[in-house]
């Protein structure tokens, strides 16, 4: 499903789902949203987050054998429903998650999968290999109002409509043009040593993790506000 | 005035004439009359191209007619229900069931600029042609949905202010490199023709027009929202 592993001062979050395509369904989505929560009850100041994922794929969406093993179409929408509910709550756990988060993409993501890399701070990704892959409207299928305003806390304009309005498998250097990732590296190896190493620059800035959730929060605030999700002020500064 | 052709999957509106294509309340309902009639021939594999003959795409509204109300404030009611009655022009494109493309074939200014920034793809001529919003030159504020629709199509802050505060008349390659349209060519033919190969090739991908509509409604919540568009408000996720 998933493991959690420190080193020094970075939490490393791998992800491997089910199967090949680390696909996500509720009991996958359950431990990465255990493991993010024993991220956060040893995080310090200084700490920050990583998530790598090895092979061809970083994630290729919803477990749709599990959502289709039942008796009849109704019972496969709420299975469809319910793990879109996990989903939710797990992009929750990263928003609020108390330290900086960096995805280190080294293959696909698509569908639910692209929802993943992008609810971290900063994306890197394989200039060599990989795509995101919004399918919703390939699938025939609308995209909840609340990912709308997900996706528009992400990137805007052009940029947005070409993520989900145009069907298309974007490749890291055009989504590097597009500001959707940050930086685009070659093979594997490099990409998840680079997304280690802006985890450890961004952790060395010792922010208050409390004041950098509440911040981060700030920027999904039409997000934020949809699922009724309270902002709490701070208001001591380390001067 | 305008009229509308069949060609295979595409729907081809045009501004016929060598005059300024501008819009009173005459033109203004053909053209609504023309989307509805686009809207009920739409199937899967559809998709609209706005074009015009001669210099100009479209010059905005008829100032003139506006003017021959005899008053400063006959003008200014007038110029005001143009500004009413070009609203559902808006909404409708917002809404059609199928991707859109304007063949900018000549200068395209206030409200002609707003029309052609209401299709999803903008191709513009290279050599010719400028887009220019007017409004601050003539005195004239901008409509509440004009500004919406700059915000939530144009990302670029620096652009929107050098559109609506500075009066800038942008040629296609800048355009084209400050990321306003998809693409410039060289001439009027090649501006068409490359109009018909990107709605031909959208058109190929089959989407579900009515799935089309709503995820494209959900790139500009804002702009919905003024047009009266939005269905719903919010939705809460079931948790």
């Amino acid at each position: 499903m998933c493991s959690l592993e420190k080193r020094g001062n970075l939490f490393i979050l791998t992800l491997t789902g089910k199967n090949v395509e680390h696909r996500l369904n509720p009991e996958v989505l359950s431990s990465i949203i255990s493991a993010l929560s024993r991220a956060k009850a040893e995080s310090t100041r200084g700490s920050a987050l990583v998530t790598v994922s090895h092979g061809k794929f970083f994630c290729n969406g919803f477990d749709l054998d599990w959502v289709n093993a039942t008796g009849s179409k109704q019972e496969a929408q709420q299975r469809f429903d319910y793990s879109l509910d996990c989903l939710t709550q797990l992009v929750q756990a990263f928003i609020s998650l108390p330290m900086p988060t960096v995805a280190a993409v080294n293959g696909h993501a698509a569908a639910a999968g692209v929802v993943i890399p992008l609810c971290h701070d900063y994306v890197v990704m394989r200039r060599d290999r990989g795509v995101l892959y919004v399918n919703d409207l390939e699938m025939g299928l609308k995209i909840p109002e609340l990912y709308m305003a997900f996706f528009r806390a992400k990137t805007s304009g052009w940029a947005l409509r070409d993520l989900v309005l145009r069907g298309l498998k974007i490749k890291g250097e055009e989504l590097l043009k597009m500001g959707i990732v940050d930086a685009v590296y070659d093979g594997e190896v490099g990409v998840t040593n680079a997304g280690m190493k802006m985890a450890d620059d961004l952790a060395r800035r010792k922010w208050d993790g409390e004041v950098y959730a509440e911040i981060r929060k700030g920027l999904y605030s039409e997000f934020c506000g949809m699922l009724g999700i309270a902002s709490k002020a701070i208001g001591t500064p380390k001067l | 005035m305008c009229t509308l052709e069949k060609r295979g999957n595409l729907f081809i509106l045009t501004f016929t004439g060598e005059d300024q294509h501008r819009f009173n309340p005459n033109v203004i309902g053909s053209l609504l009359s023309l989307l509805s009639q686009v809207k009920a021939e739409a199937t899967r594999g559809s998709a609209l191209i706005t074009q015009a003959q001669g210099k100009f795409f479209s010059n905005g509204f008829d100032l003139d007619w506006a003017q021959a109300a005899g008053s400063e404030q006959g003008a200014a009611e007038r110029l005001h229900h143009m500004v009413d009655l070009f609203k559902p022009v808006i909404a409708a494109l917002l809404s059609l069931p199928m991707p859109t493309v304007a063949a900018i074939t000549g200068h395209a200014a206030a409200a002609g600029f707003v029309l052609a920034l209401s299709h999803d793809y903008l191709i513009m001529r290279k050599d010719r042609g400028v887009l220019y919003m007017s409004e601050v030159d003539i005195a004239l504020t901008i409509p509440d949905y004009f500004n919406a629709l700059f915000r939530e199509k144009i990302g670029d802050a620096s652009v929107r202010r050098d559109f609506l505060l500075r009066g800038l008349k942008m040629k296609g390659d800048e355009a084209e490199k400050r990321g306003v349209v998809e693409a410039a060519y060289g001439g009027e033919a090649e501006v068409k023709q490359a109009s018909v190969r990107l709605a031909e090739n959208l058109g190929k991908r089959k989407w579900h027009g009515e799935v089309y509509a709503e995820i494209r409604k959900g790139l500009y919540p804002q702009l919905s929202a003024i047009l009266g568009l939005t269905h719903k408000a919010y939705t809460i996720a079931r948790l």
